[in-house]
C-alpha cells in the first residue's frame, strides 16, 4: 500500500477545523465475568475461564454482575454523569466466530450513565470541557489468532484460534460528544482525555488501566470541515489505538492524510482504520455506514438494572479525589520543582509517596527513594515499583534513621536491599545488623588518634589551610569504624583536634 | 397392558412408599410399553432404559435402607428435547444439533435428579419448538394415540403422546404459544403453562425467551400438580425467575372447588369459527361449572385480536437472535463447502443445510422484523400490542378470577392438512399465545371427545400472573365433576393402541 500523500500539519490547520470523537473501552478487574461466574482473566491457558454462558452453548442465560454495575455508575460519577435508573441490556446481532452468541450482550437506549463533563488539560496548560455523550455496560468478545497469513491479520490467514477466556469479561464503553475547538492541539488533547480517563479508572480501582495490556482502548474519530462550514465532515474511526502517544499520532495523522484527501478535491470514505505504530500511519479497514444494521432488541433473558438512590449516593461518596485536583494539590504541598513532579507522575510514583509522606516521611525523602534507588531497583529487575517488597511506611521510616542520623546514606542502601530481600522493617535491619553509626566520640577520637599517629604531617596541612588533607584520616577513621560512622562528624573532629593543638 | 401403567402418578407414588410395587417395576412397566407402542407413536427421540433403571434400583435400595425419599422418588418420567441433559443427546428436534450432548443440566433436569426420578428418555418436539403438530420435527413426526394419522399437537406432541399412550405417567413440557396446552387438548391430557418465570428456563433451548416456559404434562390435575411443584422455584441461574413461593399446587388440586368462583367467558374466544364439536363440550363444561356454582361473566378482550400477528412478530425477532449461536463454531453440526471457504461460507452451509424449512421462515421473518426501518412497525408495533393484551387481561381479572375459553379451535387434525399452510397452523394457538404474551398461567384439561370425530377437546383456564393455584383448584374441580359423570377417567376412553 502507498503510502497516504500527507498535507503540513499548520497549513491543515489553517484550511480545516478538526473534529474528534472518542469512545473509550475500559476493561474492568471484577473478579468474575460480565454475565457468568467464570474468571475475569484471560491471560491463562487458552478456554481455560469459560463456562456454558460465556461460550454461549444452548439453553444457557446471562446473569448481570452487580460489581461490575457499581464499577459501571462509580466510573459514570466520576465523569459527571448522571446515573439511569431504569435502564437494561439490549442485544447487538451480528456474526464473528469471536462472538459466541453472535450477538453482544450490550446496552443500547438507556445506558447505565450519560450526559457527564470532564475538564482535561493539555501541555500548554490550556484547558477543555469534552462532553460525555454516555457510559454503557457490555461484554468483550474472545479474542481471535489468525494463523499462516504474512501479516497476522485475517486476510490471508490459513485457519483461526479462538481463545474465549476474554468472552464476557465487563467492559465499560465511554463514548464523547464530538470535540470542537481544540485546533492545533486536538491530537493533544486525545490523548489528555484518554490520560484523564485512565487516571480515573485506576483511582477508583475498578480497572488496571494498563493500556498496553488493552484494559483502556481507545477508538478515534477524525473528521475535518472547511472553515466556516456548518455540516460535519465525514469521519474515519481508527480503533484499537493502545498507547497516549499512538493517539496523539494517529489523530495527527489522519489530521494530515484527510486534509490533502479534501484539499485534492476527493472525499473521505466513512470506514474503520488501523494504526500502525511502526510506519506511523493508519490504513484502511472496513467501511463503516451509520445504517450499519445491528437489529438492537431488548435482551428478554435479563430483568431491568435499577440501582437505587441509596446505592448511587453511596457510591458518589466514596469517590476518590480526582486524579487533576489531586496531582494540583500534592504538587503545592511538597514543593518539587515543576520538572521533578513531572517525572515523579510520568513514573507513576506519585501514589507511593503520597503513602511514604502519610506515614511521616518528609516529600522531598520519599521522592528521593521512589525516583532514585527503588526505581533503579526494580528496572533492573523489570519489574514495576508496585511490585517490589516494600512498603511506603517502611520507606517513611527508613527516611526517618537517615535523617537522625543513625544511618548514613551508605548504610541506607543496604538496609532497603535487606527490606527488599525480605529481612524485615528498617529499624530491625539496623537492629540485627548492627548497623547504626559510632556516635560516641570517644570511641571516634580514638580512631582519630591512632590515625593521626601513622600520618603526624596531617595537623600540620591543616593548620596551613589545605583543609582537604583531613580525608585521609576520615578515610582511615571510617575504614576502622567499618563505615558505620558519620563522616561528617568524623571531619568536625579532625578539625577541632587540629585547632586545638 | 400391564395394570401399572394405567395408575395415576400420584396412584404410583402411593404404592411405592407403602412398599407395594417398587420403582424397579413400575419404571420396567414403563420401559415394557415403550417397547411395545414407541416405534408406532414415536414419541421418543431417545431413551435411556438402562439409566432409567439405575435410577430406580438406588430407589428402591434407599427405600429399603429406610431413607425418607422426595415425594417423587422412583416415579419414571420423560422431557423434552430441548432441555440439556449431560446423559443423553439433546436436538431440540433439529438436525442442526443431531449427537450433541451438553455439558450441562438444564435445571429442571437437575431437579428431577434430586427428587430421584428415572428418565425414561427426551421426546419429539417441532424443530427448536416451531410448529404446533411435530410435523416440524427433523426426526419425523409424533402420533396421537386415538387416531394414528392424528398429530399429537404440537411443539410438545412427544411429551403430551408418551403421556396419553401410558409409556410416562408424568413428562416435561415447554410452551411458547400453547405447546403444551395444545398438545394437552389434542390428546386428552393435562398440561400447565405456570406463571412466567416460576419455573427455571436455565438449559431449556431458547424459542423465544420473553415467552418460554416449562410446565407439566400428566394425565390428570393432581399428577400436574405433584410434578409443578417439584420444578418450580427460584433459580439464580435464570434472572427472569421469579424469588416468591407461588404456594404448593397439590394442596390446591386437593382442595379444588369452583364454587362462588367467577369465570370469565372471552368474548374474543367464544367459540366464533371454532368446531362444533368443541363448541359442544365447551358449552356443557360451562352448565356444569354453573352447576357447581361457579358464575359465568362475559369479558372482553378486545386486542385479542392482534395477539397472532404480535405473537408472530415479538417470537420470531427473538428467535432469530437466540439462533444465531448455531454457527458450527463451538458445538453441533458443521458443514465445510468445497474449496477453501471462509468462516462465513461454513456458517451459511451448515444453517442452510441443519435448519428445516419453518426455522428458517421465522428466522427470516424476525430478522426483517428488527431491522432498521422496519423496527417501529413491525417489531415496535408488536411490543404495543403486548401491552395492550396485558391491559386486557388486566381488566378482565377485575371482573372474574378465572377466565376460560376452548383450548384450540378444533381437535386432532390429520398429518399435511395444514403443514403448507403457515397461516391455518398458526391459527391453532389463537387461544393459547395471548397467555403467553401477558406472562399470566394457564391450563388445558379434556372435557369429552367431540361428536363429529370422538377426538378430545380440552378447556383452558387462565389464571392472574402468580395465581396458578387457582388453575389446580378449578381444574381439579371440573376434572372430578366430569369423572364422576363419565364414570372413568378421559385417557380411559383412548383406543387400545393396535400394535403389532
Amino acid at each position: 500500500m502507498a503510502k497516504a500523500n500527507l498535507m503540513d500539519y499548520e497549513k491543515a490547520l489553517e484550511l480545516f477545523e478538526v473534529v474528534i470523537g472518542l469512545e473509550v473501552h475500559v476493561e474492568l478487574n471484577t473478579k468474575t465475568k460480565m454475565f457468568c461466574g467464570c474468571r475475569n482473566d484471560f491471560g491463562d491457558e487458552p478456554n481455560t475461564n469459560v463456562c456454558p454462558v460465556c461460550i454461549g452453548l444452548p439453553g444457557s442465560l446471562p446473569v448481570v454482575n452487580r460489581k461490575a454495575v457499581e464499577s459501571s455508575i462509580a466510573i459514570g460519577l466520576a465523569i459527571g454523569c448522571k446515573i439511569e435508573a431504569n435502564g437494561g441490556f439490549s442485544r447487538k446481532n451480528y456474526f464473528y466466530p469471536d462472538l459466541a452468541k453472535n450477538y453482544q450482550t450490550s446496552q443500547f437506549k438507556d445506558p447505565i450513565a450519560y450526559d457527564g463533563q470532564l475538564e482535561v488539560e493539555v501541555p500548554s496548560g490550556n484547558k477543555f470541557t469534552v462532553q460525555i455523550e454516555r457510559a454503557h455496560m457490555e461484554e468483550d468478545a474472545g479474542k481471535l489468532t489468525h494463523i499462516g497469513g504474512a501479516t497476522g491479520r485475517i486476510q490471508g490467514a490459513e485457519y483461526s484460534l479462538v481463545d474465549y477466556n476474554r468472552a464476557g469479561v465487563p467492559l465499560v464503553e465511554i463514548v464523547t460528544r464530538p470535540i470542537l475547538g481544540a485546533g492545533s492541539e486536538a491530537p493533544e488533547l486525545a490523548a489528555a482525555y484518554v490520560r484523564s480517563i485512565r487516571e480515573i479508572v485506576k483511582a477508583l480501582n475498578v480497572s488496571e488501566a494498563r493500556m498496553e495490556r488493552g484494559n483502556v482502548r481507545c477508538d478515534a474519530n477524525v473528521s475535518l470541515r472547511p472553515k466556516g462550514q456548518e455540516k460535519l465532515g465525514t469521519r474515519t474511526e481508527t480503533k484499537n489505538v493502545n498507547s497516549l502517544r499512538s493517539i496523539e499520532r494517529a489523530v495527527r495523522y489522519e489530521i494530515q492524510r484527510q486534509a490533502q484527501i479534501l484539499a485534492d478535491g476527493g472525499s473521505i470514505i466513512q470506514e474503520t482504520r488501523h494504526w500502525h505504530e511502526d510506519k506511523g500511519s493508519t490504513s484502511s479497514g472496513r467501511p463503516k455506514s451509520d445504517a450499519d444494521d445491528y437489529r438492537y432488541f431488548p435482551e428478554p433473558d435479563l430483568v431491568p438494572v435499577q440501582p437505587s438512590i441509596e446505592l448511587i449516593e453511596k457510591l458518589r461518596s466514596e469517590l476518590p479525589e480526582n486524579p487533576a485536583a489531586k496531582r494540583k494539590r500534592l504538587a503545592g504541598e511538597w514543593g518539587f520543582a515543576e520538572m521533578e513532579f513531572r517525572d515523579v507522575v510520568n513514573a507513576g510514583l506519585m501514589d507511593f509517596i503520597e503513602e511514604a509522606v502519610a506515614e511521616g516521611a518528609k516529600p522531598q525523602a520519599a521522592r528521593k527513594w521512589y525516583s532514585g534507588e527503588i526505581a533503579r531497583i526494580a528496572n533492573s529487575e523489570d519489574k514495576d515499583v508496585s511490585e517490589m517488597n516494600i512498603t511506603p511506611a517502611q520507606v517513611a521510616e527508613l527516611a526517618r534513621l537517615v535523617e537522625s542520623g543513625k544511618i548514613n546514606d551508605r548504610i541506607a542502601r543496604e538496609v532497603l536491599s535487606a527490606v527488599l530481600a525480605g529481612e524485615g522493617n528498617p529499624d530491625e535491619i539496623v537492629t540485627s545488623r548492627n548497623l547504626e553509626v559510632v556516635s560516641d566520640d570517644g570511641a571516634l577520637i580514638a580512631a582519630i588518634d591512632e590515625a593521626l599517629a601513622k600520618q603526624p604531617d596531617v595537623l600540620e596541612k591543616i593548620r596551613e589551610g589545605k583543609l582537604q588533607a583531613a580525608g585521609a584520616v576520615i578515610g582511615a577513621v571510617m575504614q576502622a569504624m567499618k563505615g558505620q560512622a558519620d563522616a561528617a562528624r568524623v571531619r568536625e573532629l579532625v578539625l577541632e583536634r587540629a585547632n586545638r593543638a | 397392558m400391564s395394570e401399572l401403567i394405567k395408575k395415576t402418578a400420584a396412584e404410583l407414588v402411593a404404592l411405592m412408599a407403602k412398599g407395594e410395587v417398587s420403582s424397579v417395576e413400575v419404571t420396567q412397566a414403563h420401559i415394557d410399553q415403550i417397547n411395545k407402542v414407541g416405534d408406532a407413536v414415536h414419541s421418543f427421540l431417545f431413551t435411556s432404559a438402562d439409566s432409567a433403571l439405575a435410577t430406580a434400583k438406588e430407589v428402591d435400595r434407599r427405600r429399603a435402607a429406610g431413607e425418607k425419599l422426595p415425594t417423587l422418588a422412583g416415579l419414571p418420567i420423560a422431557v423434552k428435547d430441548n432441555l440439556a441433559t449431560t446423559d443423553a443427546p439433546t436436538t431440540a428436534g433439529s438436525k442442526i444439533l443431531e449427537g450433541w450432548i451438553s455439558p450441562y443440566d438444564a435445571t429442571v433436569v437437575t431437579k428431577l435428579r434430586n427428587e430421584l426420578m428415572p428418565i425414561l428418555g427426551k421426546t419429539n418436539l417441532d424443530e427448536f419448538a416451531m410448529g404446533s403438530s411435530t410435523e416440524f420435527s427433523a426426526y419425523g413426526p409424533s402420533k396421537n394415540p386415538w387416531d394414528l394419522t392424528r398429530i399429537p399437537g404440537g411443539s410438545g406432541g412427544g411429551s403430551s403422546s408418551v403421556v396419553a399412550s401410558f409409556q410416562a405417567p408424568l413428562a416435561i413440557g415447554s410452551d411458547t404459544g400453547g405447546s403444551i396446552r395444545f398438545p394437552g387438548a389434542v390428546t386428552g391430557t393435562v398440561g400447565t403453562k405456570p406463571t412466567y418465570g416460576a419455573v427455571s428456563r436455565y438449559g431449556l433451548i431458547a424459542l423465544a425467551s420473553s415467552l418460554d416456559q416449562i410446565g407439566p404434562v400428566a394425565r390428570n390435575v393432581l399428577d400436574a400438580a405433584y410434578l409443578q411443584d417439584v420444578i418450580a422455584g427460584h433459580d439464580p441461574y435464570d434472572s427472569t425467575s421469579l424469588t416468591q413461593s407461588l404456594g404448593s399446587m397439590v394442596e390446591a388440586a386437593k382442595s379444588g372447588s369452583v364454587k362462588g368462583k367467577k369465570f370469565g367467558l372471552i368474548k374474543q374466544l367464544a367459540g366464533e369459527g371454532f368446531q362444533q364439536g368443541v363448541k359442544n363440550r365447551f358449552a356443557e363444561a360451562i352448565q356444569l361449572i354453573t352447576e357447581a356454582g361457579g358464575e359465568i361473566v362475559e369479558v372482553d378482550c378486545p386486542s385479542f385480536d392482534y395477539a397472532i400477528d404480535a405473537y408472530y412478530l415479538i417470537l420470531p425477532a427473538e428467535a432469530s437472535s437466540n439462533l444465531a449461536k448455531f454457527d458450527s463454531v463451538r458445538f453441533g453440526m458443521r458443514v465445510t463447502p468445497e474449496g477453501n471457504p471462509t468462516i462465513e461460507k461454513v456458517m451459511a452451509a451448515t444453517r442452510e443445510l441443519g435448519f428445516g424449512p419453518e426455522v428458517k421462515r421465522r428466522i427470516i421473518l424476525g430478522t426483517y422484523a428488527l431491522s432498521a426501518g422496519s423496527f417501529d412497525k413491525f417489531y415496535g408495533a408488536a411490543l404495543k400490542v403486548r401491552t395492550l393484551i396485558q391491559r386486557d387481561f388486566d381488566n378482565a381479572f377485575s371482573k372474574a378470577d378465572i377466565l376460560i375459553s376452548p383450548t384450540a379451535p378444533t381437535t386432532a387434525f390429520k398429518f399435511g392438512e395444514k403443514v403448507a399452510d403457515p397461516l391455518a397452523m398458526y391459527l391453532n394457538d389463537i387461544a393459547t399465545i395471548p397467555a403467553n404474551l401477558a406472562g399470566i398461567p394457564g391450563m388445558s384439561i379434556p372435557i369429552g371427545l367431540a361428536d363429529e370425530d370422538n377426538l378430545p377437546v380440552g378447556i383452558q383456564f387462565l389464571a392472574p400472573n402468580y395465581q396458578d393455584a387457582k388453575l389446580y383448584e378449578v381444574g381439579a374441580a371440573l376434572e372430578g365433576i366430569l369423572e364422576g359423570i363419565w364414570g372413568k377417567r378421559m385417557i380411559d376412553f383412548a383406543p387400545n393402541l393396535e400394535v403389532k
